[in-house]
């Protein structure tokens, strides 16, 4: 599959006025199965400014996890290929030598994940998880490595860190925990942090203050942040920007607050009203119907189509992400036409009083 | 006993008198009080939502109110009648009308059985009718939760999450109980699917009268489907009302904490700008702070708090709570309206 188009990509350039950080053009992923190869992702693209902090959104198999780890090229055994660019700063890391990805991997590009413990080893204390990473990517004497680890428990909100840093994970809460993988993964000062739902395994009150700490950091020291998740509240709280995955594609690129009050994309707009936050209560849950179209049976065509309310003759044909102007852009050719309801507009729902309170 | 209850339609379907239930650590040195007197009634045909955060013994309830965990001290009364006191064969008859619903689908159904053995297990152990007569009502509760026939002879791998939870919801329709307690049943959905499960829960208790105790963390689920709620904290209810009220008027600082601490997905302007973030975790149910448990992340605690545990009272009609200070409207910040 060849690269996105050259067109495309200067316009992106113009818009920020700056070089991104990170560009993916045209990343496709494969895997090999008993049932033959897998597309699981396709022809993403996307760019993260310096500093920028943007969130990857979607459901369960839609492709957002893999498309972060393929980023740092931490892909699992059955991988069978890679297609398209990972341009981060000059480099492309698709296709640069393993000495190259490990430079970069965990120094300038960091990655935390959902559940803390399976990421921090049990059998050494969270200090030397820590300190390894910039005993490896740096010349630093056991003294400084551990004075810097002092340094960075302190600044992610651990209290009393001299008495922290030599626990064990287990003696831990999952908050802090989560608190000790953002400091290891912060710790060589890296330009880009990917967090791969981040806040998904611990309770609401830990997950607001992580959060906090999250968009505090990208701010004080300029690191971009790309947060995998499928709460889109979480993504209204802490990012700018929101890219939306669908199937194995990106569907859907905007500001967060033109894709909350205006989504352009069947799909965004369908989630946006399916949650019960912004529904009537004790009213029906506008849902999207039907499901996810399988790995191995992609339709041909716009790969939403079957669940849209939209869908029209002309969805037959190949969807590109297209350019839906102000920088936005979106995988739907009836883009312009449709008018489609966001977040402040919840919609009429006659059948509310019949299932309201009896 | 369905003739006494249908006298008793005032009775509440389920009642909690000062609820306790404890369990030991593993090496037998302490104690943890997972549920520490919790009173409350469940009114026939609501929807009750529990909501907490982990560890806060909202599950530890839902099992307590379907006899899956005996109280350690405290009443549970089912229609007025305790079925502690009943005997073996009366208590298997009485606990069919009271159901629970788990998490996760994949954990609650056997891979190696057809979705309609599954679903047919209850009814044979409960000796229902004939074979035939087991068979008809199977497939008619498969139905009323939305799966085509040909479900029937599917494993659970075949299913999606979404339609494995409503087999599941379809096995404890079978015996057409009064009560289903509902643990996080939409936890682990996918955001699409969430709304048509709830949806469907919705349509079951129009069309059958069902009552539900709706446990859940998540505060958009509970205050969308439930009547009243409930707020636990570290063993304890903290506040209990209408969920308008406790959702858009809360009393308690940890409800309100927890309303503020909800990430929206609400554009930067509707979203509010002063949020309140609770410092530290949960503490230890083996040894809860004394006074007041909330006190040692409370923004506005006192000595007081330390001192006296609060006094669960009724503040407003039908809502309660917990705290010294609740009573001072302008000690405690209010916090803006839910939007939209």
């Amino acid at each position: 599959m060849a690269a996105g188009p050259p067109a495309q990509r200067r316009t992106e350039v113009a818009r920020d006025g700056a070089q991104p950080l990170l560009s993916v053009r045209g990343l496709g992923i494969r895997f090999k199965t008993t049932q033959g190869i897998w597309q699981a992702t396709r022809r993403i693209d996307f760019d993260i400014a310096p500093g920028e902090r943007v969130g990857i959104v979607g459901e369960s198999g839609c492709g957002k996890t893999i498309t972060g780890l393929s980023i740092l090229r931490l892909l699992p055994g059955n991988f069978a290929g890679l297609d398209g660019k990972i341009l981060f700063d000059g480099t492309d890391l698709a296709s640069c030598s393993a000495r190259q990805m490990r430079a970069i991997r965990g120094k300038r590009i960091a990655m935390i994940f959902q559940e803390p413990m399976s990421a921090l080893d049990p059998v050494f204390t969270v200090g030397h998880q820590i300190a390894e990473t910039l005993r490896v990517h740096t010349d630093v004497s056991y003294e400084e490595a551990r004075a810097k680890t002092l340094e960075m428990l302190r600044r992610v909100g651990i209290a009393s860190p001299e008495r922290r840093i030599d626990d064990y994970p287990h003696q831990l809460s999952g908050g802090m925990r989560q608190r000790v993988m953002i400091a290891a993964s912060l710790i060589c000062g890296p330009q880009l942090l990917i967090a791969d739902e981040p806040t998904t395994a611990l309770d609401v009150t830990v997950q607001a203050q992580i959060l906090e700490l999250l968009r505090d950091i990208s701010e004080t020291s300029k690191t971009a942040l790309m947060l995998i998740t499928h709460d889109l509240g979480v993504v209204a709280e802490t990012c700018t920007r929101m890219i939306t995955m669908y199937a194995g594609e990106v569907i859907e690129d905007a500001t967060v607050d033109e894709a909350l009050v205006r989504p352009l994309h069947p799909y965004t707009s369908g989630l946006l009203r399916s949650l019960p936050h912004l529904s009537p209560r004790h009213g029906r849950l506008p849902s999207i119907p039907g499901r996810v179209p399988s790995i191995a049976e992609m339709p041909a065509g716009c790969r939403f189509r079957a669940r849209c309310a939209h869908a029209a003759e002309g969805c037959e044909a190949e969807q590109k992400l297209q350019d839906a102007g102000g920088g936005r852009k979106v995988r739907c050719w009836r883009f312009a036409e449709l008018n489609l309801p966001g977040a402040l507009h919840p919609p009429e729902t006659p059948t509310a009083a019949k299932v309201a309170t009896q | 006993m369905t003739a006494a209850s249908a006298e008793q339609r005032d009775e509440p379907i389920v009642s909690v008198r000062d609820l306790q239930v404890r369990f030991q650590t593993s090496d037998r040195r302490a104690t943890v009080k997972a549920v520490d007197g919790v009173n409350f009634d469940v009114r026939r045909g609501e929807t009750f939502g529990i909501i907490g955060e982990s560890g806060s013994g909202k599950t530890t309830i839902g099992r307590a109110l379907v006899f899956l965990l005996n109280p350690s001290a405290g009443a549970i009364l089912h229609d007025g009648i305790d079925p502690m006191a009943l005997s073996r064969r009366e208590f298997q008859n009485h606990r069919r009308d009271y159901q629970i619903i788990f998490q996760d689908p994949n954990a609650a159904l056997n891979p190696r059985m057809t979705i309609l053995a599954s679903v047919l297990e209850p009814l044979e152990l409960a000796g229902v009718g004939s074979r035939i007569e087991r068979e008809r009502q199977a497939r008619e509760a498969l139905e009323r939760v939305g799966l085509p026939q040909e479900f029937g002879e599917r494993y659970p791998h075949q299913l999606s999450g979404g339609q494995k939870q409503r087999v599941v919801i379809a096995r404890a329709l079978t015996l057409k109980p009064k009560l289903i307690v509902c643990d996080e049943v939409v936890a682990a959905l996918d955001m699409s699917i969430r709304g048509d499960v709830l949806n469907l829960f919705a349509d079951l208790q129009r069309d059958l009268g069902l009552t539900y105790v709706f446990i859940t963390h998540d505060l958009a689920v509970v205050s969308h489907i439930s009547e009243r709620v409930a707020v636990m904290y570290l063993g304890q209810f903290v506040e209990l009302g209408p969920t308008e009220e406790v959702a858009e008027r809360p009393l308690h600082p940890y409800t309100i904490a927890l309303l503020s601490a909800e990430p929206r997905p609400l554009p930067s302007s509707m979203r509010q700008e002063s949020r309140i973030v609770l410092q530290g975790e949960v503490p230890s149910p083996i040894d809860p702070p004394a006074g007041c448990r909330f006190r040692t992340r409370c923004p506005h605690a006192q000595p007081l708090c330390t001192e006296r545990v609060p006094e669960w009272r009724e503040l407003k009609p039908d809502h309660w709570v917990a705290c010294h200070f609740a009573d001072r409207p302008n000690y405690l910040p209010n916090v803006p309206e839910r939007t939209p």
